[in-house]
């Protein structure tokens, strides 16, 4: 049977145009996707039922006994924190909130160690920017600033902006510039009309450059900055001011260097500069394709994005003291429940190290580093495989993904309830 | 079967003219009954003031955008902080409150109706998110349609019915309530960082100017037999001169529709003032109350602002982007691709302000000028004007001359020059108040048939009890006592069910959305329009089958059916 719109659940990008073929409860051919997303929906090696550990084994066991092991361990805990949530649907973040809420905990979400900083420079200074259609219909000149699409998401530019055809872009290849701004040539910095290859934690000088220069004050910049000529950034500025719709797509290279979040706001001072001369809009590149869907759920849940501290009764938060890394490593944390995400894999080694010694409950499909230092992993289905569920673009457009095979395994909505449930009924509520 | 019996209720229903009767309200399975056996539940509304549930004909509650309000404003979030308690959940906010702090505060002050000011198409998914984590009232989206290219094209052609075809399409797929232009054809112009100066410029690359939309929009309106009007945020929102396209607005507006209006202005405060500049602008209110006074076909709400710290945010980018240049505050901006855009920016409205002064003086004028309360409801097109929780306040100002005197003299001195708000002496009555808190809202969104705005046997059982002794308090001098009594009930009564008493809410909700499925020929069925079709497959970044908002959205989805006539 071939199932066609069909949502890719890997990137922020969510191409929501895939053919799917399926034969019985197998995905057998993937069209539209690049080579990340067919490979997710297609390789699969799951685990079949929850696993707890006991002793050095593992064995198995069934949903319930391991739900109510769950709930016993978020219980005992005093400063559990609720973490991963970026490729999960939107109804099992919701549920997370309740139950973080509920038991006091913390609920903090991927984007603590990749565009946590863009949220703080977006709290200081805003945010101008537009779904990816107005990019793609109108955008005359692009820029990728210490971002690599063709790596990362693979489909951007054929989508949304480099090769997209638009309603006044009809032919993109030649109406539309593209500029590259990284500290190293990428694969993306061969396609652009400009490489901006800049000294490793420049980025804040560059900016800082550019927006002297779109303010009328070329005079102040000296002729090299951060590696980048004088020259090139009066071409560079000059190229923005004359583009009719221009917009800036940044990646971790910009928020996870030296910086961070004062980098991302001159970003958006840049922008909001040239919106004086022309239109211009900034975004960023999201890399899970939910994780701009756990920072809507929680926003209007609770207020905030992500790094929420329910432990005083209200929703608390300051990132650098309730973002999940720096919980950890005040070794503050005495129980973890980790959704659809692998920390082990990604966090600084004192966290992991911290990790491996207070129960970790893993929610997830897949054995992965996390899973060795997991008490309990419990598999559920996959949004956009055999879950159907909301998640959110990187713009923030809404979007259903399907199940288009049915495995039979509960999807986290379900298992989040029972233990939410649970956890409920052990406090008597 | 459950049943309610409300005794001693000094009761305001303007639609079945009660003015302040002593009776009972008998109510079963969630409706208003005629009467109801002895064993059913008693409430003892002590005489105190009895209302239908209070509605909100524009406000801005749920979506991309109030979401955004809050996302980019933790300072905010930091103000209303609750903790968990009973069955209420944490909220945190004071003018972008998260979706359960909006609901508590309007349950607290008996609003059981909430209207959402504006839902982009593409994104309508996430305002039916937000709308049920938003319990306690039942919700509307009005749907933008402004900056939309199918409709402009077929605006182009003088084409109706084509117009009437795309909006029954997407009403359905997005499941909206009403047709909402903000800024028509500005949001476009602002998709190049232009705007539109009047209704009768010409919107880039369309070839259509704003009135060709506005009428063409209120013609499709009416073939398409909506609830509600066409629901419009003119064009030049916040600038100085700005009422002569307001008056030229409702230059356009003919009387198409014989139970409601066909035009709902909304915060016209916003879009009645006279000078050049923001130096000598001055209020043009009285203009526009003669306007709408000889007009029965045009409603309007206040869009009051009050003194204090708000957000604004609108799907008029142009206008938010004018106002971030003025403010140098933070601002954020989001338009949506062949449909619309939007921004936001905190502002501070300040008495120290002339500007803000004059502002706080129209939004009155505007209510104490219109002759029948039926034409100007009460709204601060939250949070932009202000937080709803300031309508107690706009209340007590409506009621009581004294009070407005006294807030006055507290005034930026150019106030008296630039407005005639210390000459009115109008004070409103309870029924007035009613009205333009639930009649008139009910009324005019097209909703008194649905059971809204009163409570004729056979209405939901909304039922606002507040603890204010209508007859023996005088509003005109004890306005203190109707502020208070109107911010937080003694019962909240929502389909018949206690929902909040004496400011907490006591159950966990379950509302429902609104919404309307206009059902047309098969010819205008625009699933089969090959240019429409085209549309989508060639420039939006979402196939058109995954563009429709599914029913799961909607649990408790209320869908009201029309029959177009096309
Ligand atoms: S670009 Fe991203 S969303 Fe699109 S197919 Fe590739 S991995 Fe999937």
């Amino acid at each position: 049977m071939l199932i066609k719109d069909v949502v890719c659940p890997f990137c922020g990008c969510l191409c929501d145009d895939l053919d799917v073929e399926v034969e019985g409860d197998r995905i057998i051919r993937v069209d539209n996707a690049c080579t990340l997303g067919s490979s997710t929906m297609v390789g699969d090696h799951r685990l079949k039922n929850p696993i707890r550990r006991n002793g050095t084994r593992w064995e198995d066991t069934t949903y319930d006994a391991a739900i109510e092991e769950a709930a016993q361990i978020l219980l005992d805990a005093d400063r559990p924190v609720l973490y991963g949530w970026s490729s999960t649907h939107g109804e099992a973040q919701s549920l997370g909130v309740h139950l973080a809420e509920l038991i006091g905990g913390v609920i903090d979400s991927t984007t603590s160690v990749c565009h946590g900083p863009s949220i703080l420079a977006i709290q200081e200074v805003g945010h101008p920017g537009c779904t990816l259609g107005q990019v793609k219909n109108r955008a005359d000149l692009i820029i990728y600033w210490a971002s690599n699409p063709i790596d990362a998401h693979p489909r951007h530019m054929s989508r949304y902006t480099t090769y997209a055809t638009g309603f006044f872009v009809q032919d993109a290849q030649h109406d539309r510039k593209v500029i590259v701004v990284d500290t190293r040539r990428t694969q993306s910095a061969d396609v652009a009309d400009e490489f901006l290859k800049i000294k490793p934690g420049g980025d804040y000088a560059v900016l800082l450059a550019l927006r002297a220069i779109v303010r009328g004050r070329a005079d102040v910049v000296p002729a090299e900055v951060a590696g980048v000529s004088r020259v090139q950034l009066i071409r560079v500025a000059e190229m923005c001011k004359a583009a009719k719709f221009g917009a800036i797509f940044f990646g971790l290279g910009l928020t996870m260097t030296a910086g961070k979040n004062k980098n991302v706001r001159n970003a958006i001072e840049l922008t909001d500069e040239l919106n004086r001369h022309t239109k211009f809009i900034i975004s960023p590149m999201r890399g899970h394709w939910n994780v701009y869907g756990s920072n809507e759920v929680f926003t209007w849940m609770t207020g905030y994005p992500y790094a929420i501290d329910f432990s005083r009764g209200i929703a608390f938060y300051n990132p650098g003291e309730t973002t999940v890394i720096d919980i950890l490593s005040r070794g503050e944390c005495d129980a973890c429940l980790v959704v659809a995400s692998d920390p082990a894999a990604h966090f600084p080694r004192s966290c992991v190290e911290h990790l491996a010694k207070i129960p970790v409950i893993q929610i997830d499909p897949h054995p992965n580093a996390t899973t060795h230092i997991c008490r309990l992993q419990i598999p559920g289905s996959v949004a956009g495989i055999d879950a159907a569920g909301t998640a959110y673009r990187m713009d923030g457009v809404p979007i259903r993904m399907k199940s288009i095979i049915n495995t039979g395994i509960p999807n986290d909505t379900e298992i989040l309830q029972k233990l939410y449930n649970r956890v409920r009924e052990a406090r008597g509520e | 079967m459950t049943e309610l019996i409300i005794k001693n209720a000094c009761v305001f229903d303007p639609m079945q003219n009660i003015h302040g009767d002593i009776m009972d309200i008998a109510i079963r399975d969630g409706r208003v009954v005629e009467s109801v056996r002895n064993s059913a539940d008693v409430i003892d509304a002590e005489g105190f003031l009895t209302l239908p549930g209070g509605i909100d004909s524009h406000s801005h509650v749920c979506g991309t955008k109030v979401n955004f309000g809050r996302y980019m404003s933790p300072e905010d979030m930091r103000a209303g902080r609750t903790a968990r308690r009973g069955k209420m959940h944490v909220t945190s906010g004071y003018y972008v409150p998260t979706t359960y702090g909006n609901s508590y505060r309007y349950s607290a002050m008996g609003y059981t109706t909430v209207l959402e000011g504006a839902m982009a198409p593409l994104e309508a998914r996430h305002t039916h998110e937000e709308f049920t984590a938003t319990p306690h009232q039942d919700m509307l989206a009005n749907t933008l349609f402004d900056g939309n290219w199918s409709i402009m094209e077929a605006v182009a052609k003088k084409d109706e019915q084509r117009a009437a075809a795309i909006v029954a399409w997407t009403l359905a797929a997005v499941k909206g309530f009403a047709i909402k232009l903000t800024n028509p054809g500005g949001t476009e112009a602002w998709g190049w960082g232009e705007d539109i100066t009047g209704i009768r410029d010409t919107v880039p690359n369309f070839n259509v100017t704003p009135a060709d939309i506005i009428t063409t929009m209120m013609k499709a309106n009416e073939l398409l037999r909506l609830p509600h009007s066409v629901h419009i945020h003119c064009n030049n929102l916040g600038r100085p001169g700005n009422f002569r396209t307001t008056l030229e607005t409702f230059d356009l507006v003919p009387d198409l529709n014989p139970n409601r209006q066909t035009l709902y202005a909304t915060h016209v405060q916003f879009h009645a003032y006279g000078g050049t500049t923001w130096r000598d602008i001055n209020s043009k209110a009285s203009e526009i109350a003669q306007a709408v006074n000889a007009k029965p076909q045009i409603v309007m709400d206040m869009g009051q602002i009050m003194f204090g710290r708000t957000m604004t945010m609108t799907a008029d980018g142009p206008m938010e982007f004018n106002l971030h240049c003025l403010h140098h505050n933070k601002w954020s901006n989001h338009d949506v691709e062949l449909e619309t855009g939007s921004g936001i920016i905190p502002v501070l409205y300040s008495k120290k302000s002339l500007v803000n002064c004059v502002m706080w003086a129209i939004g009155l004028e505007l209510a104490l000028f219109t002759k029948n309360p039926y034409q100007c409801l009460l709204a601060t097109d939250n949070p932009n004007g202000a937080p709803f929780v300031k309508y107690p306040e706009i209340i007590g100002l409506l009621m009581s001359k004294r009070y407005r005197d006294e807030e006055f003299s507290t005034l930026h001195e150019g106030t008296e020059q630039r407005t005639s708000i210390a000459a009115i002496d109008r004070e409103m009555d309870w029924n007035e108040i009613a009205i333009m808190t639930r009649a008139g809202q009910a009324k005019a969104l097209g909703i008194a048939l649905q059971g809204k705005g009163h409570l004729m046997p056979g209405a939901e059982a909304d039922v606002a009890i507040y603890p204010i002794k209508c007859r023996e308090v005088d509003p005109a001098t004890e306005y203190r006592k109707v502020v208070e009594g109107f911010q937080k009930t003694r019962y909240t009564i929502k389909r018949g069910r206690v929902v909040a008493r004496d400011g907490d809410v006591i159950v966990e909700g379950a509302n429902s959305t609104f919404w309307v499925n206009p059902s047309v020929p098969d010819e205008h069925n625009m699933a089969h329009d090959k240019e429409f079709v085209k549309k989508f497959e060639e420039y939006y970044t979402v196939q058109m089958g995954n563009y429709p908002v599914q029913d799961v959205y909607l649990p408790r989805g209320r869908c009201i059916g029309t029959e177009a006539d096309l």
